[in-house]
């Protein structure tokens, strides 16, 4: 079933399906959770490796690929729980993993 | 029509013979006195093979209605049955059973809270449940539990209702005494109640459905609030409806409010529970006297039948209520507070009075329901009506 919740504000009582059941699934994509979020994951493109480890263990669908390559995150639904960054193998090239978590409303390392 | 049989048996293995004829799919619960016989004589049912229920024994009340609110959610019938503390350490998921408008069935023997530790009866218990939000039915005898549960089982899976149903039954006193009771054929009563089709049970993989949401901050919390309401206010019709029906099935009464000698009582009883039969025995005996008394019994405690309540006492003189559980501070206990209220739209000004009998399993003995006719006959006649409750029966 589709579920239109594009005028939720404007729903009465009878309109909420009964008990705050959500008859659909996947749509917790609509919901904005990215306002939680106090430290915010950082991913250097020059030190990824592209392993994916953090596409797999990110708890929510924060982590935005192209094809098979991590290209963003989506900040909409990343809550900043960090495991990404802990997860992020050190790149024994650099000598330091790709993803960093950096507090909100700081500068971003490397960018001006 | 039902084959019926005429049984000898307590009020606990009725509810269980009932349940085990309503074959709920699950059934999670934690035995405690006085409840103990339902589970026990149920899980037999099942060890039998004589139903084909999921029994999961639990380690605790909280577990037990967790597991049915999940159960329920998957689109299961669930039942289950508790008392006292165990309905106590339930409370936090019968707000959430409500909540999530869950038409679970159960079965509480009506007992005293602790402290002091008690094991008898009376009903501190689901008063103290009163506004979770499910719908409560309450047994005089073992004969209205068996009835009431089979009545729950339609009124809960109602798809104008969909909530919870509680079915009391008064601890020992009609949980373990041996009744004369007349059961239905297993046929009979599985047409009555038929087959729950939930509506998005969690089961459906092909139609996912999310139950028990958080509502948002700031989200529409009032509103579902609202549903509820609404959903136990229009309950009353199919209660009604319902036990209309069981009643054409079975032969016996039920009504939300049922009256002994309410077409011209001067003095009344309003009572909850096996103390109707205390209450009607006096009556009778003062009947036969020339005095005009009468008794009103609550069986339908959730939603509140105030019309109906009004409607019975209108005309009456002096009404005692009598309260087997204590709202302690408050100005009298849970069914007097109810009562009271539902008369204050009455022209008349009828004068009400509160007596908080049997608490703990305190004896109910004919001279206190004597006593209590005795001072609404002076009451009646001009007394002054006393301020503020009575103990009725203490040291």
């Amino acid at each position: 079933m589709k579920w239109d919740i594009s005028h939720v504000n404007e729903w009465k009582s009878e309109d909420f399906p009964r008990a705050a059941v959500i008859p659909e699934s996947g749509n917790s994509n609509d919901y904005n959770v990215g306002g939680w979020r106090s430290e915010r994951p950082y991913r250097n493109d020059e030190v990824c490796t592209q392993c994916l480890l953090c596409w797999i263990f990110c708890p929510d669908t924060a982590v935005v690929l192209d094809g098979e390559k991590v290209v963003d995150f989506d900040y909409d639904h990343c809550k900043g729980c960090g495991i990404c960054a802990n997860e992020c193998p050190t790149n024994p090239k650099f000598g330091k993993s790709a993803i960093e978590m950096v507090p909100e409303g700081c500068e971003l390392p490397g960018v001006k | 029509m039902p084959t019926q049989k005429t049984v000898a048996t307590t009020g606990n293995f009725l509810v269980a013979e009932a349940m085990r004829q309503c074959a709920p799919d699950v059934m999670a619960a934690y035995p405690i006195t006085p409840q103990t016989t339902i589970v026990e004589e149920f899980a037999k049912f099942v060890a039998q093979g004589r139903v084909h229920t999921e029994y999961v024994t639990v380690e605790s009340e909280h577990s037990a209605m967790s597991a049915c609110v999940g159960a329920s959610a998957a689109g299961a019938r669930v039942m289950t049955a508790t008392s006292s503390q165990g309905l106590a350490l339930m409370w936090e998921e019968l707000y959430i059973a409500a909540g999530m408008r869950l038409p679970i069935v159960m079965a509480n023997a009506n007992r005293a809270l602790s402290a002091p530790i008690n094991i008898h009866c009376d009903h501190s218990d689901v008063m103290g449940a009163r506004d979770a939000g499910w719908i409560m039915l309450f047994a005089e005898t073992a004969q209205e539990a068996y009835d009431n549960t089979i009545i729950s089982v339609r009124i809960a899976e109602h798809s104008e209702v969909l909530l919870p149903v509680m079915t009391c039954l008064d601890g020992f006193i009609t949980t373990h005494s041996i009744d004369r009771a007349e059961t239905m054929d297993d046929e009979s009563v599985a047409a009555f109640v038929g087959e729950y089709h939930p509506t998005y049970p969690l089961l459906d993989t092909a139609n996912p459905a999310s139950h028990g949401n958080f509502s948002g901050l700031g989200g529409p919390y009032f509103e579902f609030k609202k549903q509820q309401r609404v959903a136990i206010d229009a309950s009353m019709k199919v209660v009604k409806e319902v036990g209309a029906e069981f009643a054409g099935l079975s032969g016996r009464p039920f009504d939300v409010v049922e009256g002994w000698g309410m077409e011209d009582a001067d003095i009344a009883i309003v009572v909850i529970g096996s103390t109707a039969g205390n209450a009607r025995h006096v009556a009778r005996q003062l009947r036969a006297q020339g005095v005009k008394a009468g008794v009103l019994k609550v069986r339908v405690f959730r939603p509140f039948p105030a019309t109906e309540l009004a409607a019975a006492l209108r005309g009456v003189k002096a009404i005692a209520v009598l309260d087997r559980a204590e709202s302690l501070g408050a100005e009298g206990g849970p069914l007097f507070l109810e009562v009271r209220s539902a008369l204050y739209d009455l022209e008349e000004r009828i004068p009400v009075v509160n007596y908080i009998y049997g608490l703990g399993g305190s004896d109910v003995r004919l001279e206190l329901m004597e006593r209590v006719y005795s001072d609404l006959s002076d009451i009646a006649a001009g007394a002054t009506a006393p301020f503020g409750l009575t103990y009725l029966g203490t040291r």
